[in-house]
């Protein structure tokens, strides 16, 4: 039974990767076939072709979505840690609340803040620059939410110790603290990455040149079947980096929200 | 400086030992602080500036005007494709939100007997949906009307429907089933990973006292010992499958359309959007989005007391 629903979960996968090698004669064929019969690197060649012909070339959108990805999740990952490991291993005045409001966030989808966020963005003078996508990401809560968790069980003992050989606090957070919860924050950088790499990001960027992958594949789409070929090799080339970074995180994922549990 | 003898001080002696607290804790505050900006700026302020706008009629190149609660009644009492929309949004969310909870739980525990190495490969096939966003566009090619859409191919070689090509993703009879479908397709995400997770911490030792305490078989294992122990995984999955089961938008828009034939498949997200952003109704649409949240934070509380009695 597992391997019947596993086949319906991949079933999409394995059609993306086979639509993107199929020659346009074969995306068409009737009846559909799943399977490639004759391979062939022509839709990426022609993606380069159309693509470098645009004024915007297709490295630029890969360049942004690239760019983004990378400043948001290191961003993210170092200022979410510092905070997550404040309120892990001390109690101060607000520090129960502030991760109560961080929990309740885990809710939110970005629809549900997007008009305000837009308002204020405005106000900010961010909208059309790369800022508008990459700050917010900073704020990511799932990732706040499984740091705190994870630094959770990392002994205290370890932290006094370092006190005690007379180590600052920022010491002791970036020497001993973030080597030790190296799995929580490749696991962090997943999702972080995720997230980003599939950022249509439409609603805050306007300007071509600063567009993001995923809108350069809904604008081919919309060139009908004459692109079809095309779109799918730029979707699986959408698909191929998440999930290369996630095998190769795997194991540190299943660490880390090992330790996601919401107390009660 | 116990929480017991603080609580015979007067409220002029509790100031002043919070204040000194605050002081003392002017490092932790640092250490918040850079997070604790953008958390604020980007999640709770959007919010409190949602309330706000909500009393009020807004189109951005006016000053916004307070009219009251005209927002909330024209959305309750006046506004047709509004209940269509949350009628919709709680028929998905019903159905995907429990299912898709299950699902993630039942395959997390079907994959926790594999092997090592299988398990990573089965863990990697069902979360690849999420992982992979616009992947789902698949779907566009399987169910499109014509007959190189794959499921009209298939009904066509099986002889099952000679006439014409059925338009899956434009008649209202086929389109929320296939909705249902794609989103439960997408809803093993961040939870499903917590469970599988979490049924590798569950302590061997424990299933042995369970078995001398009298467990006789894996039901009963299942419900005093596994679940019991992966409480907060499961609330932690349960709040993540209500964020998704209630926030579906972008799924229906990019498979059915917007506006969806008959309003079929609109939700309150897409309500949320056509206001939003496509009519310039702010006050309106900020209204849509405190009342989805208010929804989504009764969910929440009703499912974290259900899950405190797993196990009782």
């Amino acid at each position: 039974m597992l391997i019947l629903f596993g086949a319906f979960f991949a079933y999409p996968l394995v059609f993306a990767i086979n639509n993107a090698f199929k020659p346009l004669n074969e995306i068409f064929l009737f009846p559909p076939r799943l399977f490639v019969q004759q391979p062939t690197m022509n839709n990426f060649r022609d993606l380069f072709t159309i693509m470098s012909r645009e004024r915007i070339t297709f490295s630029r959108y890969i360049f942004n979505t690239a760019f983004i990805t990378a400043v948001g999740t290191f961003g993210h990952i170092i200022i979410a840690s510092m905070g997550a490991y404040v309120l892990s291993k001390y109690t101060f005045p607000g520090s129960r609340l502030f991760f109560k409001a961080v929990i309740v966030t885990l809710m939110f989808s970005v629809h549900v803040t997007a008009i305000p966020n837009f308002l204020i963005m405005n106000q900010l003078g961010w909208v059309d620059t790369y800022a508008a996508v990459i700050i917010p990401a900073f704020a990511m809560p799932i990732g706040f939410f499984l740091l705190k968790q994870f630094m959770d069980t990392v002994p205290m003992t370890l932290i006094e110790a370092a006190k005690i050989d007379g180590a600052k606090e920022f010491l002791i957070f970036w020497s001993i603290v973030m080597p030790t919860v190296k799995p929580a924050w490749l696991t962090v950088m997943v999702f972080s990455v995720q997230n980003l790499w599939n950022a249509r990001a439409s609603n805050f960027i306007f300007s071509e040149e600063l567009k993001t992958l995923p809108y350069a594949l809904q604008q081919i789409q919309a060139g009908g079947v004459q692109r079809a070929g095309v779109g799918a090799a730029v979707t699986l080339f959408i698909m191929v980096v998440p999930l290369v970074v996630f095998i190769s995180a795997q194991s540190n994922i299943i660490e880390t929200m090992a330790s996601s549990g919401i107390k009660e | 400086m116990e929480e017991t003898t603080r609580g015979n001080m007067t409220f002029k002696e509790k100031m002043h030992w919070f204040w000194y607290d605050v002081k003392m804790s002017k490092t932790y505050y640092l250490f918040l602080l850079p997070y604790a900006l953008v958390f604020i700026t980007f999640l709770v302020l959007p919010v409190i500036i949602s309330i706000f706008f909500s009393f009020t009629y807004y189109n951005i190149f006016e000053p916004p005007k307070f009219i009251g609660l005209d927002n909330y009644t024209n959305l309750l009492l006046g506004d047709d494709i509004f209940l269509k929309a949350v009628t919709n949004t709680l028929l998905m969310a019903l159905i995907t939100g429990p299912i898709g909870y299950i699902m993630a739980f039942v395959f997390a525990w079907f994959i926790h007997g594999l092997p090592r190495l299988l398990r990573a490969f089965a863990v990697l096939i069902f979360y690849a949906p999420t992982l992979s966003g616009s992947v789902f566009l698949v779907w566009l090619l399987i169910f499109s009307g014509d007959q190189y859409g794959y499921a009209n191919a298939i009904l066509r070689s099986l002889g099952l429907n000679t006439g014409q090509p059925i338009y899956f993703l434009t008649n209202p009879d086929y389109m929320m089933p296939i909705i249902l479908v794609v989103i439960l397709w997408m809803s093993l995400g961040a939870g499903f990973l917590s469970f599988v997770a979490g049924l590798q911490t569950v302590d061997r030792s424990q299933y042995e006292a369970g078995y001398i305490d009298g467990v006789r078989n894996r039901w009963q294992e299942l419900w005093f010992i596994t679940l019991p122990n992966m409480k907060g995984m499961l609330l932690f999955g349960a709040v993540m499958s209500i964020t998704q089961s209630f926030a579906v938008g972008d799924i229906t828009t990019a498979l059915c359309g917007f506006p969806s034939t008959d309003y079929a498949v609109h939700t309150i997200i897409n309500h949320l959007v056509d206001y939003g952003t496509l009519r310039f109704d702010m006050g309106y649409a900020s209204a849509i989005a405190t009342l989805l949240f208010l929804i989504m934070v009764l969910c929440n509380r009703y499912i974290q007391k259900a899950i405190g009695r797993i196990g009782k």
